[in-house]
């Protein structure tokens, strides 16, 4: 199965990055443009077919390192190869 | 006292390290491979500054989970010292040794400078060669040391004296001018709490002696041979 993995960062969080994303966009005429976070996107192929092992294959590679659970969130969807 | 010193591909201060350690305590640390299961009998492990595996992921993501950081969280438990500057400071919280996290730089910029610090406590393995609440001059080299912990976590840490040092003004004030990188609370250096591991992000080892413009570094060595012979 494929494992499509974002890790943004919890909400209270600063985020410099986001910051000046968004300056960028204004300095290019995108206005109305507020708030921007930003934040990673991981693929993994899991060579696991069972959905609920795969489910908890995942969390346990975001909790354990793909994401720092003290300013990071996770979410992500499994997908059948 | 014999000290370990572990090397990480992209670690740049190790030999840094090696060189302050060897004009303190008189011996040669043993340089440990990121690698290596084993690491040697030692009085205290350092965790040197750089850019372990070019700061993939998160800066000190992947160091955390080498091999050779099974065996110092395990000695780190058990009470041995263990010293992280810089990206070692940031693989000690990626480990969870230390509480709390380093994030990007406030201005996203990587900072090399001297800064003002503040020694909170002298009666610590690392500190007791200083005056407690002494301003020393150590630099800082780095673009992710911006320390960020939840309220409840900085109350503990707070609460129980767990601050090594603070980044102040040259009159020793918290002045946001005198943050270089946005920490929370000023905090520059974290012990945990039995006091055996230290993190901070300024570099010691780099004003250690005269010839570098100073030698306010040197006394968390000469602090630490004293502490454990």
């Amino acid at each position: 199965m494929k494992a499509r993995i974002t890790i943004t960062l919890k909400p209270g969080v600063l985020d410099p990055q986001g910051k000046a994303i968004e300056g960028a966009l204004h300095a290019l005429g995108f206005g109305g443009v507020d708030d921007v976070r930003q934040g990673k996107y991981i693929e993994v192929e899991i060579g696991e077919s069972d959905p609920d092992r795969a489910k908890a294959e995942v969390e346990r590679m975001c909790e354990e390192l793909l994401a720092n659970t003290v300013i990071e969130n996770y979410s992500y969807e499994l997908e059948a190869a | 006292m014999k000290a370990a010193v572990v090397v990480f591909p992209g670690s740049n201060c190790d030999r840094d390290a090696k060189t302050v350690l060897t004009q303190v305590t008189g011996k040669a640390p043993a340089m440990v491979w990121h690698g290596d299961a084993e690491l040697p009998e030692a009085d205290l492990i350092v965790l040197p500054g750089g850019f372990s595996y070019g700061d993939y992921l998160r800066s000190g993501a992947m160091a955390a989970h080498s091999p050779i950081m099974r065996e110092v969280i395990a000695r780190a438990k058990a009470g041995t010292p263990v010293l992280g500057i810089c990206n070692g400071f940031q693989v000690l919280t990626e480990t969870g040794l230390l509480p709390g996290v380093l994030m990007r730089n406030r201005s996203l910029r990587f900072i090399c400078k001297d800064v003002r610090l503040k020694v909170e406590r002298n009666d610590t393995i690392y500190t007791r060669s200083y005056e407690a609440g002494e301003i020393v001059t150590i630099p800082i080299a780095h673009k992710d040391g911006n320390y960020f912990a939840d309220d409840e976590t900085l109350a503990r840490v707070e609460g129980e004296g767990l601050v090594a040092f603070r980044y102040v003004s040259e009159s020793g004030g918290l002045d946001d001018d005198a943050n270089p990188n946005g920490s929370q609370h000023n905090i520059a250096g974290l012990y945990n709490e039995r006091g055996n591991v230290l993190g901070m992000m300024p570099h010691p080892e780099r004003l250690a002696e005269p010839a570098l413009g100073g030698t306010d570094g040197a006394k968390i060595f000469t602090s630490l041979l004293e502490a454990l012979h």
